[in-house]
């Protein structure tokens, strides 16, 4: 168990799924708060909810209001920065971009790819804890 | 480390009062320095939140944290001695976090540190100016956590070289500038405690003034109001940009400051100007963050005319009556725009600075003296005649009468607020108080002087340049701000310069007390009493640390009041109010409340805002501890007797306040 939940982290950190920060979280983890990381990880995932949504309800608007998108994808982008997930973070830096190109479909576009990155990365850490769980 | 120290970690998600240990703890941990450093962390993002508070507390912190920014504020007021240090998001919903910053810098003079996961420079930039002491971009790493301990030694070390100067009147002098190396002594945090005892220690050695100075519980250095004015003076005099430490403390003439003093508070005043030149006047914001605050008592600098009287008439600063009385007149007049330079009361004064007796006589020369025009006590009645009255109000704040006592012609033509800063030469007041003898102004006796600030808003109109001002000018610091009148109130600027010249300053500053009124009103906690003083001093709309006052005031082209102007009239009325209680009439209490030393160069001005309780304020205004009535009733004594002004107060030195029949 131990030796997979290693393994499936290791992979996480290759595909660049996770990077350094998220050993930054690992290592706050202590006896006094054993699921320091995962108690993280899911307060992530629940309240950047609202921001993703925020984002859909401001490119939903007509006309676009690209300070108010940029600056909801900036929250998102720190928040996921937060807890190391780099790709959820790439997708959001690209967003920007199109965003201070006024590029209304880049900015669809690259919020469907944060959304996407945002849905895999979550199935993976799930597993990822629920074996790590088990390990322990 | 261990948390073994007692050190209490709270963690709070925007809704508890923290507990601090206030300077207990640091006593506490002075073994284990940095460990149990009192952290307030602000951030809305919740994630990034709960991970800097893991962070912080695997580093031994006691952490606070909170995801609005009006909350943390609201908790470090409660608290001010709660917290060594802020780190605070740029971006945050309810409050911009360098608006954030600005008002911790001012209020309470903590290090903030900003961060975003923005590591553009114009925002790393930003944080600068508006002086961050440091900037992390996310995510942050705990190590860069560890070390944040240094700012908060940095900065008291900083202040701890500044205190020198309000604590010594001269011998000390010697003794506090070692003390800094002793106490600095990093190693240790025991040295820190001691540093800070040691320090207590001092101030209480210290004559009574310095004792009321340093009251404040934390071992800062205080700038206070008339000190700052007397500086402020200096640097106008000079020139902005030809003054040079060594020659503005020559002019300031302060026995006991030290040139590193003046070295690094000319620095922070530097960035205060720069910051509020580059900074859009919000000129309703001012007022109302301003009224908002919850430690500006003064009254918010509404609209100086009416609300302001009724805001001090609330306060109960100004009696209805007298309010009734300003307000006609002030609707009858218009304000002339000379700049009236009320006497700032010299803060020292009320504070007994240095003097313990300084009165407010006294103050208000210095005031005068001093081309501030602070506008300290919005809500200070002056106990002027009620034409007078009017004229000063123009901008509806009643100056504390002790202030106006020089400035008879203040008063006519407008209200003056006067700021009870240092008033720098009684000279001029006696000119004033020679001036106001025309009988235009009765001047309060200067019993009235009180700290209670003596704002007059100076809606000295041009022709009260004349007489008056000239004697004014030196003296003055009046603080005219009529911030919150968009009126003629004029004089805001620093008012005295000396003698004419302080006219035409006062006539901008006027405007830019109009201007700042405007702001005032928004202004949040805007520290009072110092805070006026820099706003009037001259900045354009003085943004200066606090968000919403700096830029309203004056807006207009003039030197832009610092933000100072902002704290309300009644504000700064109640604490030169009450400081002059406390200190026995010292006569000048500049804008009470917290020290002064709000002048922030860049944004923060190192303003002590801490409402001493109790103390003799002699800094600050605490508007609880003297009665305004008293004050009021100094101020129309003081009026009334305007021709003997002179006699009584003795303008060549004003008279001390003690004499003054209250």
């Amino acid at each position: 168990m131990q030796r997979q939940s290693a393994s499936m982290k290791r992979n996480l950190f290759h595909q660049d799924y996770l990077d350094e920060q998220f050993n930054e979280l690992e290592e706050l983890q202590d006896d006094d708060n054993p699921n320091f990381v995962e108690e993280v990880v899911n307060l992530f995932f629940t309240d950047s909810v609202r921001l993703i949504r925020n984002v859909d309800l401001a490119l939903a608007n007509e006309p676009c209001d690209f300070g108010r998108l940029d600056d909801l994808m900036h929250q998102v982008k720190g928040s996921s920065s937060s807890i190391g997930a780099k790709r959820v973070k790439r997708e959001c830096s690209k967003f920007q971009e199109y965003c201070n190109e006024r590029n209304i479909d880049g900015c669809k576009r690259a919020f469907q790819g944060v959304k996407q990155e945002y849905a895999t990365l979550k199935t993976k850490l799930d597993a990822y804890f629920q074996v790590a769980r088990e390990a322990s | 480390m261990n948390l073994g120290v007692g050190s209490v970690v709270k963690t709070m998600s925007g809704a508890s009062c923290s507990v601090s240990w206030k300077s207990g703890g640091s006593d506490k941990v002075s073994d284990q320095f940095p460990a149990g450093l009192r952290v307030l962390v602000v951030d809305d993002d919740p994630t990034c939140l709960m991970i800097l508070e893991k962070m912080l507390r695997n580093c031994h912190y006691e952490v606070t944290k909170s995801n609005r920014a009006e909350h943390a504020l609201s908790m470090l007021r409660e608290n001010r001695n709660g917290f060594d240090i802020v780190i605070s998001d740029v971006h945050m919903p309810d409050m911009d976090g360098f608006k954030l910053l600005e008002h911790v810098g001012l209020e309470m003079d903590l290090p903030v540190i900003m961060m975003s996961a923005d590591d553009s420079k114009d925002v790393v930039m930003k944080g600068v100016t508006h002086g961050a002491c440091d900037y992390l971009i996310k995510p942050v790493r705990i190590e860069a956590l560890k070390n944040i301990w240094q700012h908060v030694i940095r900065k008291k070390k900083h202040e701890l070289k500044d205190k020198d100067f309000d604590q010594s009147t001269s011998v000390e002098d010697g003794d506090q500038q070692q003390k800094p190396p002793e106490d600095v002594d990093y190693s240790s945090s025991a040295n820190e405690g001691s540093w800070k005892s040691s320090k207590r220690r001092k101030e209480e050695d210290e004559t009574e003034e310095r004792d009321d100075l340093s009251t404040s519980k934390k071992p800062r250095v205080v700038w206070s109001v008339e000190l700052h004015q007397q500086f402020v003076q200096a640097v106008n005099q000079l020139g902005i940009d030809k003054a040079v430490p060594k020659k503005i403390l020559e002019l300031m003439n302060v026995p006991g400051l030290t040139r590193e003093n003046v070295a690094s508070h000319l620095q922070k005043y530097r960035l205060y100007l720069r910051r509020l030149s580059g900074v859009s006047q919000h000129q309703n914001g001012l007022n109302n963050s301003f009224m908002g605050h919850p430690e500006a008592t003064y009254g918010t600098m509404t609209s100086f005319n009416g609300l302001e009287l009724q805001a001090l008439a609330a306060t109960g600063q100004l009696p209805a009556q007298s309010l009734a009385t300003l307000q006609a007149a002030a609707l009858g007049r218009s304000a002339t725009k000379s700049a009236i330079s009320m006497p700032l009361v010299d803060q020292r004064n009320l504070f007994s600075f240095e003097n313990p007796k300084l009165r407010f006589s006294e103050g208000q020369q210095q005031l005068n003296n001093s081309n501030k025009q602070i506008n300290l006590l919005h809500g200070i009645p002056t106990t002027m005649e009620p034409k007078q009255l009017a004229d000063l109000h123009q901008s509806s704040q009643s100056f504390v009468a002790m202030n106006m006592q020089g400035n008879a012609r203040m008063q006519q033509n407008n209200a003056l607020l006067m700021h009870m800063s240092q008033q720098q030469q009684q000279s001029s007041r006696a000119q004033m108080l020679n001036e106001t003898n025309n009988g235009q102004v009765s001047r309060p006796p200067l019993s009235m002087s009180q700290p209670a600030a003596v704002l007059s808003r100076n809606s000295i109109v041009d022709n009260v340049r004349g007489p008056i001002y000239n004697p004014v000018s030196q003296t003055s610091s009046m603080v005219d701000f009529s911030l919150n009148q968009t009126t003629e109130l004029q004089n805001n600027s620093f008012p005295l310069v000396s003698s004419n010249s302080g006219m035409s300053t006062l006539t901008s500053k006027r405007l830019l007390l109009e201007e700042v009124n405007s702001d005032i009103k928004g202004s949040r906690g805007f520290p009072p009493g110092y805070d006026i003083f820099e706003e009037l001093q001259q900045q354009k709309t003085p943004d200066w640390g606090l968000p919403n006052i700096g830029s309203n005031f004056g807006a207009s082209d003039h030197s832009s009041i610092p933000g100072t102007l902002d704290v309300s009239p009644s504000m700064l009325v109640q604490q030169g109010i009450s400081s002059m209680k406390k200190n026995g009439l010292n006569g000048n209490s500049p804008i009470g409340g917290p020290q002064l030393n709000l002048f922030s160069g860049g944004n923060l001005l190192p303003v002590k805002a801490e409402q001493l309780p109790d103390t003799s304020y002699q800094n600050t205004f605490f508007p609880e501890q003297f009665g305004q009535d008293d004050l009021m009733s100094a101020l129309l004594k003081q009026q009334e007797s305007v021709g003997q002004v002179e006699t009584e107060f003795g303008f060549d030195g004003y008279s001390p306040l003690d004499n003054l029949p209250v």
